[in-house]
């Protein structure tokens, strides 16, 4: 009673959540490098593209749905869907996080920046980082790997931290950046709750293998 | 703990149909049993009231006990230890005779022919296997005229008829629509209050609903034996976690 045609659309599930993740990166690398650049063109591209990321998520839930109803998934491979349902949400909510970058850079406008953007990018870069180490560690089933990326989130909560003193220092001494920091502080939040994001993806992934939930690393915010 | 089996083998002639089993099935619980066909399953569940007596060439080694009774002991009266232990089979097999006169053979049996005893005894099993409604007013019509799953029922009101403390079920719904097999399903889940039921089935879907625990077998083994939380969401077992999930069998 080997079933074929029910592990390939187990497999293709998989593929999707990955093809999800590779354009829930993209957005995030590009909303950082527009926020950089100052480029309104891609960030106005990164929103309207975050409808087709909200689409393919929920494409999936309706195969993990559909699965569930006509095949009865047990043991590791209910735990594979449960997992997926979790972490397409976790995806979906990163990609809102791109989009809530763009959006600042789109606020900003024309307006020069307050600061030079130092810790900010290495947020993202740690972020996207973490993610792409992530969806690895899913499809690698390596709880090893995944319980490392949340030890990481430490990492960017520093990064927040630091981002948010400076900000803070840069408001008192001139109250005229308020605005522009008050964006930038945003900016930083979306890439801190990003960081928790992954995290909660690596959480799943360990309890897709091991049928446990370990909350790994509580965010401090 | 009902039933105590340890380090039982079993074989047909020279076959070895099961190898080293021990388990212990729980009072007033459901356990499943599962595993793919010729994985010594029905074995297992016939050796419970000692069906297996019947097969030519079968013989079995170890303990098993029913609370504190050796099974196998020499001296038990057979006929009192399936009274105590019913069964129920794969297909309904109803006797050809009136519905009433079903469920009253076992006490007749006995030797039990008050007719106010028996009518209170048909009615309460008919009513225990959810059938006594459907029934009621054809007491005396042929059981044969019955659906696969009434039939199923009245031969589960049969076996509730002459007392028994537990009841095997050998792919009870194998033969049975899904309605008729919800219907079972639920019973199963009111007997177990009352009985100790033990259920072999090929459905997972089914062991996954009804029971509290589950036993997988393979080739003879018992492989895992465990909470049926476990065995159906993680298994401790790669063999128990590629049979459920399809990978083999």
């Amino acid at each position: 009673m080997t079933r074929e045609a029910y592990h390939k659309s187990l497999k293709d599930v998989q593929d999707e959540v990955l093809k999800m993740a590779d354009m829930v990166g993209k957005a995030l690398k590009d909303s950082m490098e527009a926020l950089k650049q100052r480029d309104l063109e891609v960030s106005k591209r990164i929103i309207e593209n975050d409808v087709l990321i909200n689409r393919i998520r929920f494409d999936i839930e309706d195969k993990c749905l559909l699965l569930i109803a006509t095949q009865q998934p047990m043991a590791v491979d209910l735990r594979m869907l449960a997992a997926v349902i979790n972490i397409i949400t976790d995806l979906e909510r990163i990609g809102d996080h791109a989009e809530g970058i763009a959006k600042i850079n789109i606020s900003i406008g024309t307006e020069p920046m307050v600061k030079p953007l130092v810790d900010i990018p290495r947020m993202a870069e740690k972020g996207i980082s973490m993610l792409d180490r992530c969806m690895k560690a899913f499809v690698n089933r390596d709880i090893e790997a995944a319980r490392a990326i949340c030890n990481e989130d430490d990492e960017v909560d520093a990064l927040y931290d630091q981002t948010y003193r400076e900000l803070l220092l840069v408001m008192i001494e001139n109250p005229r950046t308020i605005q522009g920091a008050t964006y930038l502080i945003w900016a930083a939040h979306n890439l801190e709750r990003t960081a928790d994001r992954v995290t909660n993806i690596a959480e799943r992934i360990v309890f897709m293998v091991t049928g446990k939930m370990e909350e790994m690393n509580v965010s401090k915010y | 703990m009902a039933f105590k089996i340890r380090d039982v083998n079993a074989f047909y002639n020279e076959k070895q149909a099961l190898k080293s089993v021990n388990l212990e099935i729980q009072e007033c619980s459901v356990t499943a049993i599962i595993g793919p066909s010729g994985c010594g399953k029905s074995t297992f569940i016939r050796c419970l009231n000692r069906m297996n007596d019947l097969v030519p060439m079968f013989r079995v080694e170890g303990e098993m006990l029913y609370n504190g009774m050796n099974i196998y002991s020499r001296d038990l009266d057979i006929t009192e230890l399936r009274r105590r232990i019913g069964m129920v089979f794969q297909k309904p097999n109803p006797f050809p005779k009136s519905i009433y006169e079903n469920v009253a053979y076992g006490l007749r049996i006995q030797g039990i022919n008050k007719r106010n005893i028996l009518h209170k005894v048909v009615e309460e099993s008919l009513r225990k296997a959810a059938l006594w409604e459907e029934v009621k007013d054809r007491l005396n019509a042929s059981a044969l005229t019955l659906s696969g799953g009434q039939q199923q029922r009245l031969c589960i009101a049969r076996a509730i008829a002459t007392e028994p403390e537990a009841i095997l079920f050998d792919e009870p719904c194998s033969a049975l629509d899904p309605v008729a097999t919800a219907k079972i399903e639920d019973l199963i889940t009111e007997l177990k209050k009352e009985y100790t039921v033990v259920i072999v089935t090929h459905n997972m879907q089914q062991a996954a609903r009804v029971s509290e625990f589950t036993g997988f077998f393979m080739m003879g083994e018992l492989i895992e034996f465990n909470i049926t939380r476990k065995i159906f969401t993680a298994p401790s077992n790669k063999m128990t976690e590629d049979y459920i999930t399809g990978r083999f069998g």
